[in-house]
């Protein structure tokens, strides 16, 4: 198996792409063809991906293992330079993951206008991008998979989304546009920084290791551009205005993919460039950061009290999770930033669970306004546990995976790291602390809104109304079963992630 | 004087030449019904002077009392020409067969205007760099009056030849200016050599000037572009292709060779101006074409400001700082060569909408996507990358500029070059979304011919290629030094 270090992750990165060219090939007509190859595609990059992570070797987590590095574009010194890490190497496998989920769930949930093939092409295309993000250690390679994602998730959103889809598509195409037009300046200012054309670089263990050495404005310059970029995808408030729409009007299997996958591009990159190419700047911004990540945690908890709508509702509740990520970030800890990477996981997997629900409430239902839905436990009993134990997971109950990233990213804030105010930081705690309460209020309440009371009459008859299918379940127990893993033994992710994140913690001295 | 001529340094502009001819004569005795046999034997001979390139790869020749110059940069361009020759013929196959006018005479009109563009890319010499770009003008002028009973194929043809024709003499004026002040020089070098220091010379600056402005019209560069988009627009379409394709390349072509080659001992008298043109041209270009209803009108706006993000690299040419020169007149090359395709791509999708089933206004795209996918994702994909997104290779041309820009420390340059970025990319996205996200009106299906297919799906699959691959074209690019 000596073969998988070279090539595990550029054939689980590379595979979908592939597949979706060929997948474009087969003839329409031939609908489980179609979509056997769809999944078979996405079920060998999983199997390279779980490869990947039983070779990688736990207890060298801090190192880039799997690394590959080849010459691409010599004029510029950019290279394909590939590898996991512990901080890399959980987001890897659970994009390989998701959209393995996604094209199970495919089989029987193609939305309005139909094309299985389109859609499942456009699944692996974004596979691709987003697993190849999660391996680039090249800024320009990163840029591309980065921007990869963008045209897929367009699509997806404006062709099988809701009846606001094409407004939807629109903003968050130019939302994301517009800040990974500033993210892309910030590289361009790295390379240059560093010699441009005569021995500038673009990858990022060497930019870690050279130092950036500037100007504390031009270095906070450079940080401010990938801010932007980074934010907007997260979303931190005030950028997050394009993720209710997005979410909303996206089909199911996008917005499970937008929030279980694509919103930690934008904390990935947090992690992986911005703070250990720039700990200085790091160090000014971790105060705005937190203070941002408070107010997101708050807002979108309030936010999510207003919702009438439940899949806007979770697109909401995101908004207050990323924001945990976001403040575990900000303090500079070993612990926050290991509760960072386990909440994002966590949040992939509630989140992503809880929005596959939301798609078969409105499939059975055929609406998602909650105060429309009831009785849900009565009527169809797996199917409502199921959202019970999701919403649960999601407010954060210890014993499940919502918990552990929001205790440390508080347990962070109590003592920040590098020198941070703590005073600043102790009142964010508490904000946070209100988060969670207000969290664990709004879940609760549409729980008992959607899952408890008596049926409505327009949907006693049960007509169309059936509990849980088998493929579906086939799709949601591996998601189902991390959840309480992680939750019981959280050593699952924080051994891998702790290495890494020593080591970067380390560098704001 | 007379040396003898290298012959093998001018093959592929021989078999081009015989082609052209074999073309004409074939002409005359085949049947009415066979005349698009030219097509198959125009593609041969193409083939034919690729190969004449490929046996050239690698050679440094001079010829012709030095005003003939083989190497990599004219290698580059002339594989280009052939390679847009080829696609424009695949275009024009059916649009001409149906319409039934002119097959032999339009082939052996086009293939004319391409040896114009082989010429160019190897002229070292004020005489044959006029006499190649009157070459590459003249038979296009015939070319777009092809449709005689149509008033507007006459008003495009009157249109262009006028502009064409004062371009030519307003060029020609500033050349006979240089060939007196330098005491009868033609060769380019020589010329160089001649000017050093005189940068502040009116006369230089004033020739200089005309000449610019002559290439301007060619170019189609803000405040020169009036004719273009009546021209496109007139023109048969598979013409219109040709000419914001390899008529544009060409005019690039002679003003490389001419600044790199004669001028850049004054640069500092041109620089300025060049950043002008730019300027202009790139934001004009971009904000007219957000207007246009009609797709030839809309990719020939575009093909206006994607001219501008050109003349950028004209304005960072720095003689005493030869990194940064060199870096410009690369990333010139590299737009060029994925301009052409991506370009030809997008016409080839609009020539093969318009034939059946659909025109040539914007809002019959409208639900293309369901009425025929592949066509759809095809021009989507050209249309991404004349935008400048990955995942095409548009991207890289765009980068490239950019990045020698901001070696030049050409700030304004840059910031101008990206707003238009996402000017540019409103107008282009808002194709793409009338294709996917509308409704169709009319539901019959678009059918394509396999001709027209199968060169969209060339460009397309080079443009996806070029995204990794572009280490091909850099490479090819990096041995291509100014002169």
């Amino acid at each position: 198996m000596e073969w998988i270090d070279g090539w595990g992750l550029s054939l689980a990165t590379l595979l979908p792409v592939v597949g979706a060219v060929v997948l474009m090939f087969l003839p329409s007509s031939r609908d489980s063809l179609i979509k056997w190859f769809g999944t078979l595609v996405a079920g060998v990059a999983l199997i390279f991906g779980i490869l990947v992570a039983l070779r990688f070797d736990y207890g060298r987590t801090g190192e880039v293992q799997f690394e590959v590095f080849k010459e691409w574009i010599p004029q510029i010194n950019a290279n394909y330079h590939i590898g996991v890490d512990g901080l890399s190497l959980s987001l890897f496998v659970l994009s390989l993951l998701v959209s393995f989920l996604c094209m199970i769930y495919l089989w029987f949930h193609v939305p309005e206008p139909g094309k299985p093939k389109a859609l499942m092409a456009l699944v692996l295309l974004l596979e691709t991008g987003m697993t190849g993000t999660f391996i680039a250690l090249d800024l320009v390679l990163f840029f591309i998979f980065w921007e990869i994602v963008l045209v897929p998730m367009y699509f997806m959103i404006g062709i099988w989304g809701g009846p606001r889809r094409e407004y939807a598509a629109v903003k968050f195409f130019l939302y994301t546009l517009f800040g990974s037009i500033f993210m892309l300046l910030a590289f361009l200012a790295l390379w240059f920084n560093t010699g441009g054309a005569a021995g500038g670089t673009f990858d990022m263990i060497e930019l870690q290791q050279r130092g950036i050495e500037a100007s504390a404005m031009f270095r906070n310059l450079v940080f401010a551009g990938l801010f932007l970029g980074f934010a907007i995808k997260v979303p931190m408030w005030p950028f997050h205005t394009w993720l209710p729409d997005a979410h909303t009007e996206a089909p199911t299997v996008g917005s499970v993919l937008l929030a279980a996958i694509m919103l930690k591009m934008g904390t990935y990159g947090f992690i992986r460039i911005a703070f250990p190419i720039l700990p200085e700047a790091a160090k000014d911004f971790a105060p705005l950061i937190g203070i941002l990540a408070v107010i997101s945690i708050i807002y979108g908890a309030l936010c999510c009290y207003a919702q009438t709508d439940l899949k806007r509702l979770i697109a909401f509740s995101s908004v207050g999770h990323m924001g945990f990520v976001m403040l575990g970030l900000a303090t500079l800890t070993n612990n926050g930033i290991n509760g960072a990477i386990f909440g994002m996981v966590a949040h992939g997997l509630i989140t992503g669970m809880l929005f596959f629900l939301a798609g078969s409430i409105h499939e059975r239902y055929h609406t998602r306004e909650i105060s429309e839905l009831g009785g849900m436990l009565a009527q169809i009993p797996k199917f409502g546990s199921i959202f019970t134990y999701a919403a649960i997971a999601s407010l954060g109950l210890p014993g499940l995976a919502g918990f552990w990233g929001e205790m440390l990213a508080l347990l962070g804030s109590y003592n920040p790291g590098a020198g941070l105010s703590e005073e600043l930081f102790r009142a964010l705690m508490v904000g946070g602390g209100i988060g969670t309460v207000l969290t664990a209020g709004y879940l609760l309440w549409t729980v008992q809104r959607v899952n408890l009371g008596r049926v409505p009459e327009k949907f006693a008859a049960g007509k169309g109304i059936f509990d849980v299918r088998p493929l579906e379940m086939w799709a949601w127990v591996p998601l189902l079963i991390l959840i309480v893993a992680a939750g019981v033994y959280p050593k699952l992710v924080l051994s891998v992630t702790d290495g890494a994140v020593q080591n970067l913690v380390g560098m704001f001295g | 004087m007379n040396s003898p001529i290298d012959l093998h340094a001018i093959t592929p502009e021989l078999v081009l030449a015989g082609t052209a001819c074999l073309v004409l004569i074939a002409d005359l005795f085949l049947p009415e019904d066979g005349k698009w046999l030219a097509v198959p034997l125009s593609a041969a001979g193409l083939i034919g002077t690729l190969a004449a390139i490929v046996s050239l790869l690698g050679e440094h020749r001079i010829t012709l009392d030095g005003s003939f110059e083989v190497n990599s940069f004219s290698l580059l361009f002339k594989g280009l020409f052939a390679i847009i020759g080829l696609f424009v013929l695949a275009i024009s196959l059916d649009h001409f067969r149906d319409g039934k006018y002119y097959q032999g005479e339009y082939y052996f009109l086009m293939l004319c205007s391409l040896l114009g563009g082989f010429v160019i890319a190897s002229s070292r010499d004020l005489i044959s760099v006029f006499i190649a770009i009157e070459l590459i003008s003249i038979p296009a002028f015939v070319m777009t009056g092809l449709r005689k009973r149509d008033s507007r194929s006459n008003e495009a043809a009157l249109k262009f030849f006028l502009f064409g024709v004062l371009s030519s003499a307003v060029m020609l004026y500033g050349m006979s200016l240089i060939y007196g002040f330098t005491g009868g020089l033609t060769n380019l070098g020589e010329i160089s050599t001649a000017l050093a220091g005189k940068a502040d010379e009116p006369i230089v600056i004033l020739s200089v000037f005309f000449i610019v402005v002559g290439f301007a019209f060619k170019i189609s560069a803000v405040p020169f572009h009036f004719w273009a988009p009546d021209t496109y627009e007139g023109a048969p379409s598979p013409v219109a292709a040709f000419l914001s394709t390899s008529s544009k390349i060409g005019g690039f072509v002679g003003l490389l060779v001419l600044m790199y080659a004669a001028f850049p001992s004054v640069a500092e008298a041109w620089r300025p101006a060049f950043a002008a043109l730019a300027i202009l041209t790139m934001t004009v270009g971009n904000l007219i074409a957000l207007r246009q209803r009609n797709i030839i009108r809309l990719l020939a706006y575009s093909g206006i400001a994607q001219s501008g993000y050109v003349l950028v690299t004209f304005a960072l040419i720095d003689p005493n700082n030869l990194d940064v020169t060199r870096q410009a007149f690369q990333s010139a090359l590299i737009y060029l060569a994925i301009y052409g395709v991506m370009d030809l791509g997008a016409f080839a999708a609009a020539v093969a909408f318009a034939r059946k089933g659909g025109s040539y206004f914007i809002d019959d795209y409208s639900g293309l996507f369901q009425r025929n996918p592949a066509l759809a994702l095809m021009l989507a994909g050209f249309l991404i990358s004349l935008a400048g997104a990955p995942p095409m290779a548009g991207m890289w041309a765009k980068l490239f500029v950019f990045l020698a820009a901001l070696e030049a420390q050409s700030y304004i340059l840059a910031i101008v070059m990206g707003i238009n970025a996402v000017v540019a990319a409103w107008y282009y996205l808002a194709v793409v979304k009338r294709m996917f996200f509308e409704q169709p009106e009319a539901q019959e299906p678009v059918e394509v011919t396999n001709v027209l297919y199968a060169a969209m799906a060339v460009a397309t699959v080079a443009l996806l290629a070029f995204l990794p691959g572009i280490n091909f074209l850099t490479e090819m690019v990096e041995r291509s030094t100014p002169f």
